[in-house]
C-alpha cells in the first residue's frame, strides 16, 4: 500500500515541474473546457494545461488574491463587465491574437475590447428554450418573441433566472429594456415574470429545468439550448427579434506565471483550430472567425450572415451605468415577491377571461399596480440614485440610502400587488 | 517517548483544527485593527438575503429532523417489538441511504419526483394533480431526509433494545397499555437513543453544503458562507460570522444532545433480564408494517435506482422512464476522469492512514498511559465532529493564506495536501472510536506477558497490541476512507484545479452542465460502488475481529 502511494505521488510531482503549465480560471463547462485542454496539449506536446473550475465573481476574486508572478495564465468567462473590471483593476495584459479576419463588431457591439486588454472568443445570444414534449403535453403552442410569454396560457410554465444571480441573465433582461424602452419593458418583464413557475438560483437552473421537463420554456444563452438540442434532449431553440449577440471573453492575465505559453493558449483558442472547436454539438458556441462557419453544420446559426437580427443596438456604456440598479429593482419587486407577483398576474388573466374584453376601470388599475415598476424612467437616470447603488461597502451614508430605497421598492411592490388582487377579483 | 509522540499528536491538532477554526472565530469578531467588535453580527441580521438564509436552514433542519422521526420511529419500534422477517429488511433500509452521498442522489430525485418527474407525470396522468416535492427548500428537505432518517433509526432502535421488560409489565399491571404505554413508557425510555440520532440529523442538515448547491438553492448558510467566501473574497466579515452561526449550532445540538443524555438517569437496573416482550403480528398489524417497511424501502431506493437509470441513459427528459440505453457515459467518464478516481484513493487512503495511525495512538496514550492531560488529545481530536466542512475549509483558507507547501513554489491551501490534510482531521473521530473501542477489547495481561518474557515497550506494541487490534484498525481506516470519499463541504472549497481535483467535486463539476449529467451520474454511481464496498468490507472487519480478543 504504502510503496503504491510513493510511486503514485512521485508519478505526479515530476510533472508539474517540467512543463510550462497553462492555467486557465474559467466559468465554462467542462465539456468545452475538456476540448481545449485536450486539442491544445495534443498540438504542444511540452505545454500542460490545468483547469480551475470557479463561477465568474469567484475566478475575479481567485486572480486578485494571487501575488503578481505566481498568478494564473488566462481568464475565459462571459460577462464582459467581469473583464472590464479586472482591466482596470490593471490585472490584465494585451496580448496579440495572431490571426486576422476577426471583425471589429456584430451588429453594434464590438467583440473585442477597444484597448486590447481582452478578446471576443466565441459570441453569445439571447433567446428562447422550450421543451417539446412539455408544450405538447400541456398543449402549448411554440413562443417566437419575448411578448408571447406574456400570454395567459404560458402562466405557471415560464422559467428566468434573477439579473444578480447572472451575468447572462442581466444582459437579457438590459436588451428589452433597451429594444422596449424602460416603462415598456419593465411591463413586459413583469408580466413575463408573474407568469413564471420559478426565478432560478442559478442561471444554469433555467436550461437544466426545460432540459429534465420541469419548466416548459426558459429564456437562456444560445450554447446552453442548442447544446441541449444537439445532445437528442427534446428541446428547441429560438432567437426572438430582439436579441442582443455579445461576445464571451478570453484575456491573459497579468503577472502570469508563464505569459509566453499563455499567449500560445489565447491564440489557440482563436486561431482557425480552436474556433472550430466550438462547433462540437455538446459545446455549440458561436465562433469568432467568420470562416468558420463554412465547416458548421446546415442549420447552425450565424450571427454574420445576417440570420439572426439583432435589432437592439446594444448600448453597453448604459446598461453600465445602471448595472446595480436593474439588479436591485428585479429582485426587490420580482424575485422577493414572486409569490405575489404571480398571484396578482393570474388574477388579472382570469378577470380578463371573465370580462371577455368589456373594458374595467378596475382591470386597468390592476394592471397599472402589478405590471409597472415603482421606478420611473426619469428616476432611473438619476445620478444620486445611481451613486448609492454603486458606492463601495465602507460608504456607510449610500448604503442606507441603497438599503432604504431598496426597502421601499419591496414593500410598495407587496402593497400593489394585493391590492391588483382585489381590484381584479372585483373587476366588473 | 510517549510524551513526545504525544506532543507531535497535540501540534498536529492545533495546527489543522483549533488554530485554524480560531482563525476564523477571531476573523468574525475582529475590527479592521484587531479590536473586538459586534457589528459584523449586526451587518449580518440587516441584510435581508442573510435573515432568509438563517431561518431557511433552521427551517430546513427542523423538518428534516421531523420528517425523519415520522420513517424512522415506527421502523424502530417493529424492530424491537415484533418478531417477524421485516427486521432484517429495517436493518438493510438502515444502511441504504448511507452508501449514496445525498448530493448525488439529489439530482436523481428531480427527475423522479421534480415538477415533471415520473411520479407527478403518473398522478397528473392519474389523478390531475401533482404534489411539489422539490420545489426550492422542499427539494432539500426532501433529500436530507431520506439520506439521513438513519440515524435515527440506528440510535433509537439500541436504545429501545436496552429497555428492560420489567418497566413494561410493571406499566401493564398499573393498567397502561397500546399508545399510552408506548408514549408514556416506551418513549421516554428511548429517548436518548432518540436525541442522540435526532441532534445529528440536525447538524449534519445544517451543515451541509453539496446538496443545496447541486438543487439549485443558495438562500441557506452553508451555500452563502460559501458563495461569500470565493466571491466576496477571504476579506469579507459575512463568511466568517455565518461559520461561526454554523459551529454554535453544530455545537449547541450536540452539547443538549449530551446534556440530555446525561441529565436523567435512564439505565436500568438488572442487565441481561428481558428486554421488551416481542409479540408476532396480527394479519392487520403484519399488512401496515409491511406497508410502510415498503413504501420506506421504495423511496430509499429512489435515488439510487434514479442515478443509475441517470448514467445509463441516453435522454431522459417529461418522461416516466428514461429512453434509450447506452454505455457512453462511462467510457467518457473513465478516458477524461479517471485521474479524479485515482486522486479520490490517494487522498482518502492517505487521510484514512493518517487517522488509524492517530487514533491507535491516542487510543494508547488514553487507555495505557498516565499522562497528565491525555483526556485532551480525546476531546479535541472529537471536537472536529462538531466543526463544519465548510468552516473548517474556510478556515485552512484564512490561516493558512500565504503560506507555501515546502519543496513547491505553491500555496499550501492551493494544493490537495490541504484537502487530505482537512479528509484526516475531519475523520479522524470515527477512526479514533474504532482504535478505541479494539484496546478496549484487548486485555492488558497480553502485553504485561509480554514485556515479562523480555519484550521492550516498543516491541509489545509491534508484536501484540497492533496486531491484535488489527481489525478495529482496518476497520477504522475503511470508514474514515469512505466518508472522506464522498465529503463535499469541504472539498468544493479547497478544490481549486481539475487534475487534482478528487470524485466528489468531479461528480459536482459534471452536475453543472447539461451534457455532464450523464457522465457526473456515471461517477456518482462509481462512488456507491466504492463506498458500498467498503462499508461492507468494514463491516466484516469488524465482525472478523471479535474472535482474536476473546
Amino acid at each position: 500500500m504504502m510503496k503504491k502511494l510513493v510511486v503514485a505521488i512521485a508519478a505526479i510531482v515530476p510533472s508539474v515541474l517540467m512543463a510550462d503549465t497553462v492555467t486557465v480560471v474559467t466559468s465554462f463547462p467542462k465539456e468545452l473546457t475538456e476540448a481545449y485542454k485536450k486539442a491544445y496539449e495534443k498540438k504542444y506536446p511540452n505545454d500542460k494545461v490545468e483547469i480551475l473550475n470557479k463561477g465568474t465573481p469567484a475566478g475575479m476574486a481567485y486572480v486578485r488574491e494571487q501575488a503578481a508572478g505566481s498568478r494564473p495564465e488566462i481568464f475565459w468567462a462571459s460577462a464582459p463587465d467581469a473583464f472590464e473590471v479586472l482591466a482596470s483593476e490593471k490585472l490584465l495584459a494585451k496580448v496579440d491574437p495572431g490571426v486576422s479576419g476577426i471583425p471589429e463588431k456584430v451588429g453594434s457591439y464590438p467583440i473585442n475590447d477597444p484597448e486590447g486588454f481582452f478578446r471576443g472568443q466565441a459570441l453569445a445570444g439571447y433567446g428562447l428554450m422550450w421543451n417539446t414534449r412539455y408544450l405538447q403535453a400541456h398543449k402549448l403552442p411554440a413562443p417566437k418573441e419575448w411578448a408571447d410569454l406574456v400570454k395567459p396560457v404560458y402562466h405557471g410554465h415560464v422559467a428566468t433566472s434573477s439579473p444578480s444571480r447572472s451575468g447572462t441573465t442581466h444582459l437579457t433582461f438590459e436588451t428589452i429594456l433597451q429594444g422596449e424602452g424602460w416603462d415598456r419593458g419593465w411591463n413586459q418583464i413583469l408580466q413575463i415574470a408573474g407568469n413564471c413557475a420559478a426565478i432560478t438560483e442559478r442561471s444554469f437552473g433555467v436550461p437544466d429545468g426545460v432540459q429534465n421537463g420541469q419548466f416548459g420554456i426558459g429564456l437562456v444563452v444560445d450554447f446552453f439550448g442548442l447544446a441541449a438540442k444537439n445532445s437528442g434532449f427534446p428541446v428547441e431553440f429560438a432567437y426572438p427579434s430582439v436579441t442582443a449577440i455579445v461576445p464571451a471573453n478570453i484575456a491573459l492575465i497579468a503577472g502570469a506565471k508563464t505569459p509566453e505559453a499563455g499567449k500560445r493558449f489565447v491564440q489557440f483558442t482563436l486561431s482557425e483550430e480552436g474556433q472550430q472547436l466550438l462547433l462540437d454539438p455538446k459545446i455549440s458556441r458561436l465562433p469568432v472567425l467568420p470562416a468558420t462557419y463554412a465547416k458548421a453544420p446546415a442549420g447552425y446559426p450565424n450571427p454574420f450572415g445576417g440570420k439572426i437580427q439583432a435589432k437592439v443596438n446594444f448600448d453597453s456604456n448604459l446598461s453600465e451605468s445602471r448595472y446595480y440598479v436593474v439588479s436591485s429593482l428585479f429582485d426587490q419587486v420580482i424575485t422577493f415577491r414572486h409569490k405575489e407577483l404571480a398571484a396578482a398576474t393570474k388574477a388579472i388573466q382570469e378577470a380578463e377571461k371573465r370580462l371577455g374584453g368589456k373594458a374595467s376601470k378596475d382591470l386597468d388599475e390592476a394592471k397599472r399596480l402589478a405590471w409597472m415598476p415603482p421606478l420611473g424612467e426619469a428616476q432611473a437616470k438619476d445620478k444620486e440614485l445611481l451613486a448609492a447603488f454603486k458606492a463601495k461597502k465602507g460608504d456607510t451614508a449610500a448604503v442606507a440610502k441603497k438599503t432604504q430605497v431598496e426597502e421601499e421598492w419591496n414593500s410598495k411592490a407587496k402593497a400593489n400587488y394585493a391590492r391588483a388582487v382585489e381590484l381584479a377579483n372585483a373587476a366588473k | 517517548m510517549i510524551a513526545a509522540i504525544s506532543l507531535a499528536i497535540a501540534a498536529f491538532l492545533v495546527a489543522f483544527l483549533v488554530l485554524p477554526v480560531a482563525s476564523v472565530v477571531y476573523t468574525a469578531f475582529a475590527t479592521g485593527d484587531g479590536g473586538f467588535t459586534f457589528s459584523h453580527f449586526e451587518s449580518f441580521f440587516r441584510i435581508s438575503l442573510m435573515r432568509e438564509s438563517f431561518w431557511n436552514s433552521l427551517w430546513v433542519a427542523g423538518l428534516s429532523v421531523a420528517f425523519a422521526s415520522l420513517i424512522a420511529v415506527p421502523l424502530a419500534y417493529f424492530t424491537v417489538r415484533f418478531r417477524f422477517r421485516g427486521a432484517l429488511l429495517i436493518q438493510t433500509l438502515g444502511v441504504l441511504p448511507l452508501v449514496m452521498p445525498p448530493f448525488v442522489g439529489a439530482v436523481a430525485m428531480q427527475l423522479l419526483f421534480g415538477r415533471s418527474g415520473s411520479v407527478n407525470l403518473l398522478l397528473n396522468q392519474w389523478f390531475g394533480f401533482s404534489v411539489p416535492f422539490m420545489d426550492g427548500l422542499n427539494g432539500v428537505i426532501f433529500v436530507e431526509t431520506l439520506h439521513y432518517f438513519p440515524f435515527i433509526l440506528l440510535n433509537l432502535t439500541v436504545a429501545m433494545q436496552n429497555i428492560d421488560g420489567a418497566m413494561e409489565e410493571s406499566a401493564h399491571n398499573l393498567g397502561a397499555s397500546g399508545w399510552r404505554l408506548f408514549w408514556r413508557i416506551v418513549f421516554p425510555l428511548a429517548m436518548p437513543g432518540y436525541v442522540a440520532g435526532a441532534s445529528l440529523v440536525f447538524v449534519k442538515v445544517f451543515d451541509d453544503l453539496g446538496t443545496p448547491l447541486v438543487l439549485g438553492v443558495t438562500n441557506m448558510l452553508a451555500p452563502q458562507a460559501y458563495l461569500r467566501i470565493t466571491s466576496v473574497g477571504i476579506e469579507d466579515p459575512i463568511g466568517y460570522v455565518i461559520s461561526v452561526i454554523m459551529v454554535v449550532f453544530s455545537v449547541g445540538a450536540l452539547w443538549m444532545s449530551a446534556r440530555i443524555l446525561k441529565g436523567r438517569d435512564y439505565s436500568t437496573l438488572q442487565r441481561g433480564g428481558t428486554s421488551l416482550a416481542k409479540r408476532r403480528l396480527t394479519r392487520g398489524q403484519a399488512v401496515l408494517a409491511y406497508g410502510w417497511i415498503g413504501l420506506v424501502l421504495l423511496l430509499v431506493l429512489s435515488p439510487h435506482l434514479g442515478i443509475l437509470a441517470m448514467s445509463l441513459s441516453k435522454v431522459w427528459s417529461f418522461s416516466v422512464l428514461p429512453e434509450g440505453f447506452t454505455l457512453a457515459h462511462y467510457e467518457t467518464v473513465f478516458t477524461q476522469s479517471s485521474r479524479m478516481i485515482g486522486n479520490t484513493l490517494l487522498y482518502c487512503g492517505l487521510a484514512a492512514f493518517i487517522d488509524v495511525a492517530l487514533g491507535t495512538a491516542i487510543a494508547y496514550i488514553i487507555l495505557r498511559t498516565r499522562l497528565p492531560g491525555r483526556e485532551l488529545l480525546d476531546w479535541t481530536a472529537s471536537a472536529a465532529l462538531a466543526i463544519p466542512g465548510v468552516v473548517l475549509a474556510i478556515g485552512y483558507l484564512r490561516f493558512f493564506r500565504g503560506i507555501e507547501l515546502p519543496f513547491s513554489d505553491s500555496a499550501f491551501t492551493a494544493t490537495w495536501v490541504a484537502l487530505m490534510v482537512a479528509y484526516a482531521v475531519r475523520r479522524l473521530p470515527y477512526a479514533l472510536r474504532s482504535c478505541m473501542a479494539a484496546l478496549q477489547q484487548l486485555h492488558v495481561s497480553l502485553e504485561e506477558a509480554a514485556e515479562n518474557l523480555g519484550a521492550t515497550k516498543a516491541a509489545s506494541i509491534r508484536r501484540i497490541v497492533v496486531p491484535l487490534m488489527a481489525g478495529g484498525m482496518l476497520a477504522g481506516f475503511v470508514t474514515s476512507f469512505i466518508t472522506a470519499a464522498v465529503e463535499l463541504s469541504a472539498t468544493i472549497v479547497l478544490s481549486s484545479s481539475a487534475s487534482t481535483a478528487p470524485l466528489s467535486y468531479g461528480i459536482y463539476l459534471y452536475m453543472q452542465s447539461i451534457a455532464g449529467r450523464g457522465p457526473g451520474s456515471a461517477l456518482g454511481v462509481i462512488a456507491v460502488v466504492i463506498v458500498g464496498l467498503g462499508t461492507y468490507a468494514s463491516y466484516r472487519l469488524s465482525n472478523r475481529s471479535d474472535p482474536w480478543t476473546r
